[in-house]
């Protein structure tokens, strides 16, 4: 069976490149699974999504996609991401913490959208990195 | 010890001090050059990415039109953005981007658009300030390492610029791109409204008919200015990069003179020494001599 390739970049490095099997990313529209010889696709992620790559030999790799898109043409799938971190990449206890005090913001005030986003963020995070939350 | 010596012994002492300081910078800048060109290199997968995107959307969507994408027909302001450094030591580097940012003012207005400068890095800051000249936007403080948020803030001023009623009708963009370590080249390029830069190599088939994921106008609303951000940072990664390679090469020449300006004060300093003793052997020769003839009268 064809493979795909994929591409995790953001605007400062390259985050991960390899083959893989099937590719599950959340759009704005909701999540989207990709295996080969998909047509071609260009969708916007959400902020704070889980991207997961599966891969037949290894376990899959998991990620955590702040904003950006997904674009799939001819089984490359590239993933353009504002920010991203692979979930082994994640500092949990760090991510714990900044989710805590971004709740607590929120509860202090219900319209503070940068908290949310920051919630998101490392909810996503903590999720990449196999917690749950 | 003579007063030519004296004065010849201080400046060879102020010159190897010099030297002593613009070596270090030199090296400095070598070894910034290599991380500067490091971190061009990792922003340029996502910059071909969404270059192909863009190019993905633009090319089968003619029907949707963005804001972003359409050309005013008598555009009245454009906005330039100039990239400069922060610090200097760094030879014409920054003279260079000016003379050419004022260049493109001048064929502007020329054209009847009138120039808004914005401007990112101390030098141009300066520049512009000392002038009176008023400025859309100023940014300083990244030039030697520009962060993807600092792309992000300097876009989203010009595209709120752009976008906002009697706003800039253009955007052009006056930067240094590093062509190799020895060149080093200033290009003026306009980024709004948008032309799709190809990249270098060519599409090899027509690009696919993409599905959009939620709508294309609303992929095109969040795609355009992640692209612009894009530029911007490839530019200012850019100009970092030249920034230390023009530094290293202006330091490098100071470095070469002020050798060249110590050999020639040695040997000055070398000749006044020895006329000094010359002299100094002559007068006590004359005086024995003297002394010599005066004994001898005497007999």
């Amino acid at each position: 069976m064809a493979k795909l390739q994929v591409g995790v970049v953001s605007p400062e490095r390259e985050i991960w490149s390899g083959a893989a099997d099937m590719v599950i990313a959340k759009t704005v529209d909701g999540e989207i699974g990709i295996m080969p010889n998909h047509a071609p696709v260009l969708g916007v992620l959400v902020e704070g999504g889980v991207l997961r790559v599966k891969r037949d030999s290894e376990s899959d790799l998991v990620a955590a996609v702040h904003g950006g898109f997904i674009s799939v043409a001819d089984n490359e799938v590239s993933i353009l991401a504002e920010a991203a971190e692979l979930g082994s990449e994640v500092d949990v206890a760090r991510a714990k913490d900044a989710l805590e005090r971004a709740q607590a913001s929120i509860e202090a005030n219900q319209d503070d959208a940068d908290a949310q986003i920051e919630a998101k963020r490392n909810r996503a995070r903590l999720r990449a990195a196999g917690e749950d939350v | 010890m003579g007063a030519q010596l004296r004065l010849l012994r201080r400046r060879i002492k102020s010159v190897k001090s010099t030297a002593k300081i613009t070596r270090a910078q030199e090296l400095i800048a070598s070894s910034r050059i290599v991380k500067a060109q490091q971190r061009m290199q990792a922003a340029v997968p996502y910059e071909r990415e969404i270059t192909r995107a863009v190019t993905g959307v633009v090319s089968n969507t003619s029907t949707v039109s963005h804001p972003l994408t359409v050309a005013k027909e008598q555009p009245r302001r454009a906005g330039v953005l100039i990239v400069t450094s922060d610090s200097g030591f760094c030879g014409g580097f920054n003279a260079n981007i000016l003379r050419e940012a004022e260049a493109l003012a001048g064929l502007l207005r020329g054209k009847g658009i009138e120039p808004t400068p914005f401007v990112t890095g101390r030098k141009g800051v300066t520049w512009h300030s000392f002038r009176h000249r008023e400025m859309g936007g100023q940014w300083t403080g990244f030039s030697r390492r520009p962060a993807y948020a600092d792309a992000k803030a300097i876009a989203d001023t010009l595209i709120e610029a752009f976008t906002e009623e009697n706003g800039i009708d253009e955007i052009h963009i006056v930067s240094t791109e590093f062509v190799s370590m020895l060149t080093q080249e200033v290009v003026v390029k306009r980024i709004l409204p948008l032309v799709v830069e190809e990249t270098t190599e060519a599409p090899p088939t027509p690009l696919p008919y993409f599905e959009f994921e939620p709508t294309a106008g609303a992929v095109l609303d969040s795609l355009l200015p992640r692209y612009i951000e894009s530029r911007i940072f490839t530019a200012l990664l850019q100009s970092a990069a030249s920034e230390e390679a023009a530094r290293r090469r202006a330091m490098k020449s100071a470095t070469d003179n002020a050798n060249e300006l110590i050999r020639v004060f040695t040997m000055q300093m070398n000749q006044a020494r020895q006329a000094e003793i010359t002299q100094e052997i002559s007068e006590i020769v004359g005086g024995a001599n003297a002394l010599a003839d005066a004994a001898a009268g005497k007999e």
